[in-house]
């Protein structure tokens, strides 16, 4: 059990929580995520640690209410307690100075990303961020990345705010005007694919965080496997970050909808 | 007094000697086995009822008359764990089913358990001298285990074990699947402040997500960790040794010895094309689904496919379990699929039994190529190759070989990998200094269990691979007498 602390919304569909989680705080680094359960009969979902506050033992998860799980999770209030939260899982991002580093995150990939941005930034990188949304409401975490990041790009399919246009528009665009040296991409499994595409193009190494299905996130089951390079991983343990030029983004977005048909009431 | 000793002389106290004189061992041996009582086989296929509803007192008391009581117990040896096999037997057959059950918890921590899931055949009842001598069934020692476990339950008088005084030194458990819950209860008896730490939300281990609630119901289950509570064990769910604690911070917090049991949490597949198309999962993923996550049940969030054609690839008891739920969840078609003959599979014997009664096919002899999917992903169909047997293998079972050419096609809906199970890398990776197997296995002393790393001691699947209840609670058992020693005399 779980206190939450403190509970902001971002926006309709996003929603910041700032869980008590002493040892979950203490232990985690960039790129971790945590697996939640709400309620007995709740399913275990995997979330992203979006940051940690040592000193407070809380750390922070950013949830877009897609499914029956995250609307359960937002429907919780400051005060209320998670049920089961475990956690640091997966590897760390491997943080270095690379040199100038786009980041370019999109929907759920955004909250995901801060973390990343935040510990590049650090290690002495020039880091650009590439933000996508539907719609100028859509648009998260803005400022919080530019507190971070030598420039932020914001890039909406409507033209509402930033500039009209694709995550790979932007993402080019930068590629045209300076050198790159690595890139990073976090959002739908199908934004990740064609971000990839384009990198690959351009020969800049490129990692991508992936948000499969996942049941215990600590290895025991597969259902969180990939084909990276031709072999099966399990994104749980050996990811979530993989070079993104080896993933096969068409299995993972057929996987992703192993069970849409069966998607249970909300 | 030696162990031969012990049993002799228990053997001879004198209303055991009035027992065995009562009748003669011609009528002993001429009472047919007992049969478990289970439910009927077309209902029971569609819930998850218990399937052996177990034996009546008369009937457990006439089961054990046919024991003979031998003056050389070769039963024992067959025993992982020794459990004084003819002296809680003989209890019974006088009526005193608590001294039964006493008499098992000498030995074994889960005794209501390892009635239901030990592989008796194969232990205890092979070496039955029914077996080896008489060439007659042998005596129910399973069932009867079971039946004294689930008396004293039932009963209410639950024997809680003596604990010795606190000596406020402070011991970790990793895992809480059978291996480290015997250890927690042994280590606990002993006065130690003993914290087990699951990864999960669950205690339990494999009993919990693997085992089906109609072949081990979570309430036994529960009844034996309530025990070890009321012993004074502590237990911390959602914590992940090596993740949310590290070795260092165990050390920091005052953890004087550490029990490693956490499993062979991960699933083989087998790399054929088609393995990652939906509809393709393993067998820990299945159950866990089920089993952990009540997937079944429509007021539960998880999802679990529910195939109509199901095919489960593999001969043991995961595979056992997995194609019986899966005709619970409402397949037409479940087939075991098995490169082997029936003869090689490592399922326990009343498992395949019960599948069969359930209308499981079998499809021996077949290994699957390929699985072949629709334009969405989805598995359809599968390919197989017939297989044939040759020469033993190491395992002494002999050595499935393909017929060239015999490829045949299956239409399937749902498959599941049931092809065993590799260590848990958490700890290996976790805990500097630790010497490990090239299958990833921990290497202890197997006296002591200690590992390389002197404060810790490991057990069960991690130290094993896939191996056994019984066996993964006798390591438990052993390191906690060997860390006792090792605390001791530092
Ligand atoms: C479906 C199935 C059916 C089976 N049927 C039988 C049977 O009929 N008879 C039989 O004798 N055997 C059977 N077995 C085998 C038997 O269950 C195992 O041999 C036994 O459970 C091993 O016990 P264990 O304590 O070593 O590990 P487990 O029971 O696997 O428990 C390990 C526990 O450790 C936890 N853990 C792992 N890593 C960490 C960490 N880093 N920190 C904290 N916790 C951690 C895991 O979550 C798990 O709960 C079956 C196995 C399966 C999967
Ligand atoms: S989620 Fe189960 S192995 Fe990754």
């Amino acid at each position: 059990m779980n206190k939450i602390v403190s509970k902001e919304h971002f926006s309709e569909n996003v929603i910041k929580l700032e869980v008590e989680a002493p040892l979950i705080a203490r232990a985690r680094k960039a790129g971790h995520f945590v697996m939640v359960k709400v309620g007995k009969t709740g399913e275990r979902i995997p979330l992203t640690i979006a940051a940690a506050d040592t000193v407070k033992g809380t750390i922070t998860l950013v949830i877009q209410t897609v499914g029956g799980s995250s609307k359960k999770l937002c429907a919780l209030n400051e005060g209320d307690y998670i049920t089961d939260l475990v956690g640091p899982l997966g590897e760390a991002t491997h943080i270095e100075n690379f040199g100038t580093v786009v980041c370019a995150g999109g929907g759920v990939g955004v909250a995901p990303l801060l973390p990343i941005v935040e510990a590049l930034h650090k290690a002495g990188n020039r880091v650009i961020v590439v933000l996508a949304a539907r719609s100028k409401d859509l648009v998260i975490l803005e400022n919080q990345m530019k507190a971070n990041a030598d420039e932020v790009i914001v890039m909406t399919d409507d033209g509402t705010y930033g500039t009209k246009g694709l995550v790979t528009n932007g993402v080019e665009s930068v590629i045209n005007r300076e050198k790159v040296d690595m890139c990073v991409t976090i959002g739908p499994a199908i934004m990740m694919k064609f971000v990839s595409l384009l990198t690959k193009k351009y020969e800049i190494p490129t990692v991508a965080s992936l948000n499969t299905i996942m049941v215990d996130g600590t290895g025991m089951c597969g259902a969180c496997r990939i084909t990276v390079g031709g072999k099966t991983k399990f994104v749980c343990v050996d990811g979530p970050e993989f070079d993104a030029h080896q993933v096969d983004f068409d299995e993972m977005i057929l996987r992703l909808g192993a069970y849409k048909e069966i998607e249970k009431k909300d | 007094m030696t162990k031969e000793e012990q049993i002799a002389a228990l053997r001879s106290e004198p209303w055991r000697e009035t027992l065995r004189k009562s009748m003669k061992n011609k009528e002993r041996t001429d009472i047919p086995r007992v049969h478990m009582n289970e439910l009927d086989a077309t209902y029971r296929s569609h819930n998850k009822e218990e399937v052996n509803t177990g034996l009546t007192a008369e009937q457990a008391q006439q089961e054990a008359k046919r024991c003979l009581d031998c003056p050389n117990p070769t039963c024992m040896e067959g025993c992982p764990v020794s459990i004084n096999i003819p002296t809680f037997i003989k209890n019974i057959e006088r009526g005193e089913f608590l001294e039964a059950a006493r008499t098992l918890k000498e030995t074994s921590a889960l005794p209501a358990v390892c009635g239901r899931v030990c592989p008796q055949e194969k232990q205890c009842e092979s070496r039955c001298i029914y077996t080896l001598k008489l060439k007659k069934e042998a005596v129910g020692i399973g069932n009867l285990e079971r039946f004294a476990a689930d008396f004293e339950r039932e009963s209410g008088n639950i024997s809680v074990p003596e604990v010795a005084a606190s000596n406020g030194i402070k011991i970790a458990v990793v895992g809480s699947g059978p291996a480290g819950l015997s250890f927690a209860g042994d280590m606990v008896k002993r006065g130690y402040d003993v914290t087990v730490f699951e990864a999960l939300h669950e205690i339990g281990g494999v009993l919990k997500y693997g085992i089906p609630e109609f072949r081990l119901p979570n309430h036994i289950v529960d009844v034996e960790i309530e025990a070890l509570r009321l012993m004074g064990v502590k237990f911390v769910l959602n914590c992940i040794i090596g993740k949310t604690i590290s070795y260092e911070d165990m050390h920091t917090d005052g953890y004087k010895g550490i029990f490693a049991a956490s499993g062979a949490g991960l699933p083989n597949f087998m790399d054929i094309p088609g393995e990652n198309l939906i509809g393709v999962m393993s067998s820990n993923e299945y159950l866990t689904r089920v089993n952990l996550m009540d997937a079944a049940n429509p007021e539960t969030d998880t999802p679990v496919l529910q195939g109509k054609n199901v095919a489960v690839i593999g001969g043991g008891n995961t595979a056992m379990d997995s194609v019986r739920t899966a005709r619970r969840l409402g397949a037409e078609r479940a087939i075991i699929v098995y490169r082997r003959s029936e003869e090689e599979m490592p399922a326990r014997l009343e498992e395949v039994k019960h599948a069969k009664e359930e209308g499981i096919e079998f499809l021996t002899l077949h290994n699957p190529i390929e699985y072949i999917g629709n334009e969405r992903g989805r598995v359809v169909q599968m390919k197989l190759q017939k297989m044939e047997l040759g020469e033993a293998d190491a395992s002494g079972r002999r050595r499935p070989i393909a017929i060239e050419g015999a490829i045949e096609t299956l239409d399937i809906d749902e498959v599941i990998v049931s092809v065993g199970v590799s260590p848990n890398p958490l700890i290996p990776r976790a805990f500097q200094g630790l010497e490990v197997t090239r299958w990833g296995t921990i290497i202890v002393n197997e006296e002591s269990m200690q590992s390389a790393l002197p404060d810790v001691f490991a057990g069960g699947d991690i130290v094993r691979g896939g191996a056994t209840v019984i066996l993964a609670m006798g390591d438990g058992r052993k390191a906690a007498a060997a860390m006792n020693d090792y605390l001791q005399s530092k």
